[in-house]
């Protein structure tokens, strides 16, 4: 059996990591075991995804698509949707990424949950997520996708409210997962509302038809259109950009694994993902792809600003992520599809590397998160600081670490595929990026200890440590697989994936030319900006302290403005929620529910009772009156059929 | 000069009647199971008399099995008014309500 | 001169069955019913009915009214009180139903078409003899025979147990 033919094993096998810690968790005394079969499923399953990969590698470059029907889920009429694993190109890669750094969060996770009476719940939980992810990103048509999407939002849900009994901020953590769930409906509807009008427009939901069709039609075609605002809407949930990005910061009140592999590396990835695989539809409509690019850029710039001015360890790196996401829309908003996906492979490696490491200094801490009580922590924590350092260089885009590749290109796209505004606010994006995260490394890292007497930090176990030193590896090295041409390099990544975006980079203009002088300007441009956000970070942070205090005095509002996150919760909660919430207990439920239904059911019963009460009378107990009651009846019986 | 059908016919449903009637104006439970056995002997007469006119055998073997059934129920129903007289020491008809509502 | 048997025994039968009726005490009724039996089974003989003729004798008034009256006896049943000062409701609404039901059904086959009005077939007399009677019977009907037999047994298994004193 071929590597490719093991992977619906290599989704399964998760599935029965999570029957059996979920089922058999609470008998498993030893904690051992449950991390261990909650590992090993990950890991089996990306030794799969790297013999796959290899066994893609060996196929000629237009073949490489491995189609594998599992069964037949739904057949209605003239509707069919199998569940059947689309393994090509840009599947093996997401594949790759969810297993790889998965396994290497799964087995942080050991080391992190060490003593949590959760803990083999924990790792049924992740295993699940693990399962839905994989569906989705080896789905071969819309309601395969569809059912992962709304696995990993259901896992999503699971784990941030994980520690149920806890509270987080104004509320508990089951609020912040509610949140989440909620929010990420409504960006379902819109994925729903593609998906019924994909089927209505094409008469299929299985990718290879819908697209092939879709390379027939013309670009601008108004049924296209609608499909991809409306799966963007629902990306826009899923990815948190603007207007759904409200869950994501909340989600932060999950365990730091969750945060790290759901929320930075793999579920909000799913809507760059779902938007890459529908590239030709995307390429077809160039008003969504306009969408697509504002909303990215416009997010990513908002997101940074936020996060500028967070003091939680956890919040800052959230904002990041939503920052990150809106560059990875950017670049599909363009067109440059692979720059894109490439983005999600590096923004992987680093944000995953950077939330596991906030996880170790948040356990050294005891469940500290507040970056204002830490400070002087490179002493104490050396591998976490040296990992923690390497991701940060990374996600400012300081080559040649794989940030700068991969940022760079997302740049470069947004500037000669798009327009200077979006490159300006990727620009200006990129700065604050650097800036926030140097900030992050000096409050925390550097400068003087600020925490109480009590806390003694120390390092690590190494199950934490050794994935935190993989990922910076990665972190570091990653980017290499994408050098772009002007640099001397081949740029494999974007090669690999060409075939999976040829059918849309045909619809859209021809390429800009490479090795354009501006490309380099850019490229000094973006690095610069990155190196004088580190060294502002350093001048405010660690030598002359005073400068921020003296910044925010002058301009109090736009602090406020910026801590509180420009208040759109207090908006959405005002204009949304509150209305609902009161509309809903005025009208359905004490109108409808209560006044309605409640006084239909109650009425048919008290009908009953009164018609049982009048009925009753007919039983006198005495036999004549019945058979009195007869003769009558067969009185006009005979009478009716002789006057027939 | 034989007798035309409709006659037999007539006077089967006379005893009918009559035994209906009995039915449902006493109330010995004796006497109205007696009314009842008057009701099937009509019923009787009406299958010989089809029987006969008609020349087939089927009238009469029906007859013969009504015959059985009514014996059968005659011994069954007189137990039944036994057994009620010596609960409630009355076969009066209009007494014994105990379904009443 | 059948036609003048007929009309006798048909009057006699009328006339016991409204008298029986019509007694009030229990043990007379029952006589007038055997009277009433006795000229239905002399109806069944002018009909070339014979086996039943004897069986209307020997079942119903041989056994059934035997054990009516041997109940009557037993429970020792006085005569009908006349307690009501006025007819109830009840009996007139019954001799109302009785006499419409009575017209509708007279109505029916007097005043009907021809065909009502069967032809007089020439019928054998050997018609309801024992030989083809018991023809029919082991023949055609053997089913309903043997299941007559069983019910006969269910019915006395019953009667044995509703009228057993307890205890």
């Amino acid at each position: 059996m071929t590597p490719l033919q093991l992977t619906p094993y290599a989704v399964l096998l998760p599935f029965i990591g999570f029957l059996f810690n979920g089922l058999l968790g609470k008998r498993v005394r030893r904690e051992a075991v449950a991390a261990a079969v909650g590992c090993a499923t990950v890991g089996a399953g990306f030794v799969v995804a790297c013999l796959g990969f290899f066994q893609l590698a060996g196929l000629p470059p237009g073949a490489r698509t491995v189609t594998l029907d599992l069964f037949t889920w739904v057949a209605a009429g003239a509707f069919r949707a199998d569940v059947a694993f689309q393994v090509d190109q840009l599947s093996i890669v997401m594949m790759l990424i969810v297993t790889g750094v998965g396994f290497l969060i799964h087995v942080y996770s050991a080391g992190y949950m060490h003593g949590d009476p959760g803990f083999a719940r924990f790792f049924a939980y992740l295993n699940l997520f693990i399962f839905a992810m994989l569906t989705l990103i080896l789905a071969d048509n819309f309601l395969l996708m569809f059912l992962g999407w709304e696995g990993v939002g259901l896992c999503s849900y699971l784990l941030i409210g994980f520690w149920y009994d806890r509270n987080f901020e104004k509320g508990t953590t089951a609020d912040a997962a509610k949140k989440a769930f909620i929010v990420n409906r409504i960006g379902d509807l819109g994925f729903l509302t593609g998906m019924f009008l994909v089927y209505v427009t094409f008469g299929s939901l299985r990718f290879q038809t819908v697209f092939t069709q879709a390379a027939t039609m013309s670009v601008g075609a108004p049924a296209l259109l609608l499909i991809t605002l409306a799966l963007f809407l629902g990306a826009t949930g899923k990815s948190a950009q603007i207007p759904l990005f409200v869950w994501l910061p909340d989600a932060m009140a999950g365990p730091t694994p969750v945060s790290a592999l759901i929320h930075a590396a793999t579920m909000v990835t799913a809507g760059v993902y779902m938007v890459a695989r529908c590239s030709v539809l995307y390429a077809l409509a160039p008003v969504s792809m306009g969408v697509v690019a504002s909303v990215g850029a416009a997010t990513a710039l908002f997101a940074a600003t936020i996060g500028l001015v967070q003091n939680d360890i956890k919040k800052v790196l959230a904002y990041s992520t939503i920052s990150q996401l809106g560059y990875m829309f950017l670049a599909l908003g363009v067109g440059a599809f692979s720059a894109g996906i490439f983005h999600v492979m590096t923004h992987a490696f680093f944000k995953a590397l950077l939330f596991l490491g906030s996880g170790a200094v948040i356990h050294a801490m005891h469940d500290e998160q507040d970056i204002r009580k830490m400070g002087g922590l490179a002493g104490k924590l050396p591998v976490t600081y040296a990992t923690f350092l390497v991701g940060t260089v990374a996600i400012a885009g300081i080559p040649p670490l794989s940030g700068f590749f991969s940022k760079d290109a997302i740049l470069w796209e947004a500037y000669s595929r798009g327009s200077w505004v979006l490159w300006l606010a990727g620009f200006a994006g990129a700065g604050l990026t650097a800036l926030y995260m140097f900030r992050l490394v000096a409050l925390t890292f550097q400068g003087e200890p600020r925490w109480d007497r009590g806390v003694h930090p120390h390092e690590a176990p190494a199950t934490m440590t050794v994935p935190l030193v993989i990922l910076a590896c990665l972190a570091a090295v990653g980017g290499f697989a994408g050098i772009p041409a002007s640099l001397g390099g081949g740029n494999a990544f974007e090669r690999w994936l060409e075939p999976v975006f040829a059918p849309a980079n045909e619809k859209l203009a021809a390429a800009v030319g490479q090795g354009d002088i501006a490309e380099y300007v850019l490229m000094g441009l973006s690095v610069g900006v990155a190196i004088s956000g580190w060294y502002i970070a350093r001048l405010w942070y660690i030598r002359r302290k005073d400068i921020p205090g003296r910044i925010v005095q002058r301009v109090p509002g736009a602090y406020r403005v910026l801590l509180n996150k420009y208040y759109v919760d207090e908006l959405y909660d005002g204009a949304i929620v509150r209305p609902a919430v009161r509309g809903s207990e005025s009208i359905l439920w004490k109108g409808i529910d209560v006044g309605v239904i409640d006084r239909l059911v109650n009425g048919v019963a008290r009908v009953t009772a009164a018609a049982g009460r009048g009925l009753r009378l007919i039983q006198t107990g005495v036999v004549e009156s019945y058979v009195l009651v007869f003769l009558g009846g067969v009185v006009l019986i005979v009478g009716w059929l002789l006057t027939r | 000069m034989d007798v035309p059908l409709p006659y037999y016919l007539c006077l089967s449903a006379v005893l009918f009647v009559v035994g209906a009637a009995g039915v449902l104006m006493r109330r010995n439970a004796i006497v109205v199971f007696m009314c009842i056995e008057l009701m099937l002997n009509s019923v009787n007469l009406t299958l010989i008399a089809f029987s006969s006119f008609l020349g087939s055998i089927t009238g009469q073997a029906l007859v013969f099995f009504a015959m059985a059934v009514a014996a059968a129920e005659a011994a069954v129903g007189l137990a039944i008014v036994i057994a009620i007289y010596r609960n409630k020491q009355t076969v009066n008809i209009e007494e014994i309500n105990i379904l009443k509502w | 001169m059948e036609s003048l048997f007929f009309f006798f025994l048909a009057a006699f039968a009328v006339t016991t069955a409204v008298l029986m009726v019509l007694q009030r005490s229990p043990l007379v009724s029952a006589v007038y019913l055997i009277a009433n039996f006795f000229a239905l089974a002399a109806l069944y003989l002018l009909l070339r009915a014979q086996l039943l003729a004897v069986l209307q004798i020997v079942v119903y008034t041989g056994a059934i009214m035997v054990l009516v009256v041997f109940v009557i006896m037993l429970l020792n049943l006085g005569d009908e009180s006349r307690s009501r000062v006025r007819i109830a409701l009840r009996t007139w609404i019954t001799v109302v139903f009785a006499a419409g039901f009575l017209a509708e059904v007279v109505y029916a086959l007097l005043a009907g078409g021809t065909s009502v009005r069967a032809p007089s077939v020439s019928v054998a007399e050997s018609l309801g003899t024992v030989e083809s009677m018991g023809g029919a019977l082991f023949g055609t009907y053997l089913l309903p025979f043997e299941v007559t037999s069983l019910l006969l047994i269910v019915a006395i298994l019953g009667a044995v147990v509703l009228a057993k004193k307890k205890g």
